[in-house]
């Protein structure tokens, strides 16, 4: 019997060595892994014993630690609750941060590669330094108005979106969407109430976790009539070109008429370029659309920042929130050439043409700041721990010039007679001069339009002060004026916070 | 079954020669490595309270001075009843308990409020009940090594111990959940507060059974053939006895909801049969039913339903943990994420964070030691059960008698195949099953029958590695029914 034991002594041996290799591949290779795993509560606990760092909007703290002097010895709490939710996002124990919390975790936290010098700092003091702190470009008057006008608009939107940037250096100055949450629940130390309020808004059917100003996409309807009358100007077109019009317009390869939201808009069967664009003249602009040609249109889509994918809103260098692509989509008949009824359906902003609310405050932004789009941004900057050392301030720079000088000033007074003299005079702020589109898109058979304004404010001197985009899903009738109504609002108070009146 | 049956291993007759015994019993180097082994864990309180606590308290060693004081006790004992037993085997098995109440005081410091932690009683908690089970396992064990002289005495009662057996593996299977189920696994029997895991003891009692079965059989079982593809396959007839302990087996593992359990056995008496025969077929035939089984009852588990269902849950966790992380996958998950937090060094002992896995003083004791040992440390531990494992074959070699061999080989190998179940289950190399970790774990059952385990396989070393002059077990006549072995043919060394 001897042999056959010697050979279980070697099974036994192959069995142990099969745990030893496991075990290898789960302490050595998969550690690193498993270490830092969204699952893993020591993370947290980790994380949780150090004071995390302040998120600040204009000298308030809008994301504070308290000390608890629990297992996890700090709670993180919002005090500014759901205004700010979207823009700041939340830190909770088990899962997944979202919003800046996440996106500036490694500084707030205080394990950033530039607070080494705090943390060798405490290896000799034995202190604890906290996390650093960040400060946000938001206004605080803007953000307030926008959530509070958004909140309580007139026509009864559930869902929409705001956002408004400074058009000279891409900084956000109000970031909401609509509905919002309340982030702290979310956070609190008792996982299984706060997994129970997170399922609660996981299932919500409004998403309020969702950041529709960066991430939902919609058809712009008229406010991409700005796109195709920057494509007209580029290709030869004036302001005063008069462009064919008409009650009604049948595209040569459709039989669905297109039609004006009004009979008295542009019955005539011609109007000029700026009158088209005052009126919101579906016609002219369908007409328009398939005389210049999807190429062009798409192109000109792009050059304003429509199909990228990669833009991210945090600080100016890398990471933030992930910005969803705007796109024109196809507008090709089966058979691969262009297909006019599309074509000029996409001009108006129906069809597969979808856009961020982001997107249309940057279009808006570009014209109003003399062609030039400035990459919009967040985080203003970051201060250490003990708020002497800054290690970042943001340092505005372009992201691309959509349209030339002469191009933006012609679309700039085409823009500010829209409020003057058409669709979006709800929009006015007494002694500024504001410029802007307002867009009615369908939805879909049965639901009701969702209610646009894209726009932009500037000072007697003609500096521009703030651009900005108010959407309202599925607002239906009078969704535009009230959304143009709302962008005033958000406007006046950026232009209050920056030292205007 | 004491010394009247055996009178040679009396301890009168032992003390006769104490020149020869002194020379080759090494009870002092057992001696010495028992205190080596409670300095380690002296040394592994204090790193706790340092870290817990941020100082040493003065009475740091009281847990290792008392569990050292059991041990020496144990000691003695061994110097007295079984002077020529293995030396390494106490000194291995008292440092893996040590290390176990060690970390299980830990896991109390870790769950007591931060306030009271320095003032936590020694012997409260769940350290400190594991701290008297040892106490009360030591004694059993001492106590078996007492009344059981020689080994071969155990096959005297080989028919009473198998249904023993057979029975406390039925027990938990055949009452109502409530009296049998925790955590999902019906392996318990609990009256009022206390509850027991017969199955621990039946795996003693079942090998004692084999062994002695295997022994009358042995020759039938391996002479008796036909030929198929190069291999000697036994007789149909012959696979009777097999057969009803697959049944078993796979009867636990549909009723007992126990994968680990059924796998333990069935693997323990194929490889006592294979000892037994020398046959491979055995394991070709072992390996294929056992595996066969399992695959069917996943199969089973996914259409049907019903009483496979808890298994074919277990695989698809251990195929996928991170597919529910939060909720079925979620223990393994956390074991995983436990071991991979301790990387190679660990965080020191006492630097971990236990009270975030689940089951860490039971089935995940060995990831919760492992995220504050690291890789180098769980390697140490391994090397400890595999010592142990591999002195307890050794003790096989070396003893003379078929029945010492087969149990205590049998014995052996039920040893590392446990550390191996439950190890490879928590670390994802097998599906996972509620299998204790022997000595690390908490729970009284587990402690005693692996402290018999020990005890038993203590007394054939001592057997196996006595002078034949001073009166080793091949030497003399026994009397009574280990007579029946006589029948067993002479054990040939092969080279």
């Amino acid at each position: 019997m001897n042999a056959p034991l010697r050979r279980v002594g070697v099974v036994v041996m192959i069995l142990f060595g099969l745990l030893f290799a496991n075990l290898n591949w789960i302490q050595a290779y998969k550690a690193d892994e498993y270490r830092n795993s969204d699952y893993n509560g020591r993370v947290q606990v980790a994380e949780y014993d150090r004071k995390r760092g302040n998120i600040e909007v204009g000298g308030t703290a809008y994301a504070i630690s308290k000390d608890t002097g629990g297992k996890l010895r700090f709670l993180r709490t919002y005090p500014g609750g759901a205004e700010y939710a979207h823009v700041l996002g939340y830190q909770p124990v088990n899962g997944t941060s979202t919003g800046i919390e996440r996106t500036e975790n490694q500084f707030l936290a205080g394990t950033s590669d530039q607070l080494i010098g705090d943390r060798v700092k405490d290896m000799f003091t034995g202190n604890k330094t906290g996390g650093g702190n960040v400060l946000l470009t938001l206004s605080k008057r803007a953000q307030d108005t926008a959530f509070k006008q958004l909140r309580d608009n007139q026509v009864g939107a559930t869902r929409g979106a705001a956002i408004a940037i400074d058009p000279r250096t891409g900084a956000v100055q109000a970031l909401v969407s609509m509905p919002s949450f309340d982030p702290n629940p979310l956070v609190s130390h008792d996982t299984t109430a706060a997994s129970k309020a997170y399922n609660k808004l996981e299932q919500d059917k409004d998403r309020p976790l969702a950041n529709r100003a960066l991430s939902e996409v919609l058809p712009p309807g008229s406010t991409f009539k700005v796109v195709m009358s920057a494509a007209a100007l580029e290709s030869g077109y004036t302001k005063q070109t008069r462009i064919p019009a008409g009650a009604s317009w049948t595209p040569p390869t459709s039989g669905t008429p297109i039609k004006n939201a009004a009979d008295s808009i542009c019955p005539q069967d011609e109007v000029t370029l700026i009158q088209a664009l005052t009126e919101s003249c579906n016609t002219g602009y369908a007409q328009l659309g398939v005389k210049l040609g999807a190429d062009k249109v798409k192109e000109k889509a792009r050059q304003f920042g429509f199909e990228q994918d990669d833009l991210t809103v945090g600080q100016l260098g890398e990471g933030g929130l992930p910005v969803a692509a705007s796109r024109t989509g196809e507008m090709t008949a089966p058979d691969g050439a262009t297909d006019p009824a599309a074509l000029a359906q996409s001009s108006i902003g129906q069809r597969d043409v979808r856009m961020t609310p982001l997107q249309g405050a940057l279009i808006a932004a570009s014209v109003a700041n003399g062609g030039s789009q400035m990459r919009p941004y967040l985080v203003k900057q970051l201060l250490a721990p003990d708020r002497t050392t800054s290690y970042y301030t943001a340092k505005p720079r372009e992201l691309r010039q959509p349209v030339s000088g002469q191009v933006a000033a012609d679309l700039r007074d085409m823009m500010v007679s829209v409020v003057e003299n058409g669709t979006g005079k709800s929009a006015r702020i007494q002694g500024y001069t504001v410029g802007g589109k307002t867009g009615t898109a369908q939805s879909g058979p049965g639901t009701p339009d969702h209610g646009w304004f894209i726009g932009f404010a500037l000072d007697r001197n003609g500096t521009p002060i703030s651009a900005v985009c108010v959407e309202l899903e599925q607002a239906g009738s009078g969704g535009s004026h009230e959304a143009a109504r709302i962008a005033g609002k958000i406007m006046a108070a950026a232009i209050a916070d920056s030292g205007g009146r | 079954m004491t010394a009247a049956a055996v009178p040679a291993a009396s301890p009168a007759s032992t003390g006769e020669q104490p020149g020869v015994r002194l020379a080759r019993s090494r009870r002092n180097a057992e001696l010495s490595l028992l205190l080596l082994a409670m300095v380690l864990v002296a040394a592994y309180a204090a790193t706790v309270e340092a870290n817990v606590l941020d100082t040493v308290t003065t009475d740091f060693w009281v847990p290792a001075a008392t569990l050292g004081l059991v041990f020496l006790g144990l000691h003695l004992v061994i110097r007295w009843l079984a002077p020529f037993a293995d030396p390494a085997l106490l000194p291995a098995v008292a440092l893996l308990n040590g290390i176990g109440v060690g970390f299980l005081r830990r896991y109390d410091l870790a769950q007591a409020a931060p306030e009271e932690r320095e003032h936590l009683a020694i012997f409260a908690g769940t350290g400190g009940r594991q701290l008297a089970w040892t106490l009360g396992a030591v004694v059993l064990a001492a106590g078996l090594l007492a009344i059981m002289r020689d080994h071969r005495s155990l096959s005297r009662y080989a028919y009473t111990l198998g249904l023993a057996g057979i029975v406390l593996v039925m027990i938990p299977a055949v009452l109502p959940a409530r009296f049998s189920e925790i955590n999902n696994a019906k392996l318990w029997i609990r009256i009022g507060g206390f509850s027991i895991q017969p199955g621990e003891f039946a795996k003693l009692a079942l090998l004692a059974f084999f062994a002695y079965y295997l022994v009358r059989k042995r020759e039938v079982l391996s002479l008796a053939s036909r030929r198929l593809l190069g291999v000697d396959f036994p007789r149909g007839r012959d696979l009777g006895p097999v057969l009803v302990v697959w049944l078993i087996s796979l009867l636990v593992l549909v009723f007992e909801k126990d994968l680990g359990t059924s796998l333990l056995y069935f693997g323990m008496f194929v490889v006592t049969l294979y000892i037994a025969t020398e046959r491979v077929s055995w394991l070709l035939i072992g390996l294929v039913l056992f595996f066969g089984g399992a695959y069917l009852a996943y199969v089973l588990g996914s259409t049907v339903g019903g009483p496979f269902a808890n298994f074919y849950l277990r695989a698809e966790i251990w195929l996928d943990p991170f597919g529910d992380p939060y909720d079925k996958g979620y223990q393994l998950v956390q074991g995983l994420l436990t071991l991979g937090s301790g990387g190679l060094f660990g965080a020191g002992p006492g630097g971990g964070q236990p009270t975030l896995l689940p089951e860490v003083q039971t089935d995940f004791i060995f990831a919760g030691i492992g995220e504050e040992i690291g890789l180098f440390g769980l390697s140490a531990l391994l090397v400890v059960y595999l010592l142990i494992v591999e002195r307890g074959l050794r003790a096989a070699l070396a003893v003379r008698d078929s029945f010492g061999k087969l149990l205590a080989g049998g014995l052996a190998f039920t040893l590392g195949l446990q550390v191996f179940v439950i190890v490879g289950g928590i670390s994802k190399l097998i599906p996972l099953t509620g299998q204790t970790t022997p000595f690390l774990s908490a729970g009284g059952s587990s402690l005693m029958a692996n402290w018999l385990l020990i005890a038993v396989l203590l007394r054939v070393s001592d057997g196996a590695r006595r002078p034949v002059a001073a009166g080793g077990p091949a030497a003399r006549p026994a009397g009574g029914p280990p007579e029946q072995l006589h029948g067993a043919p002479t054990e040939v060394i092969r080279p």
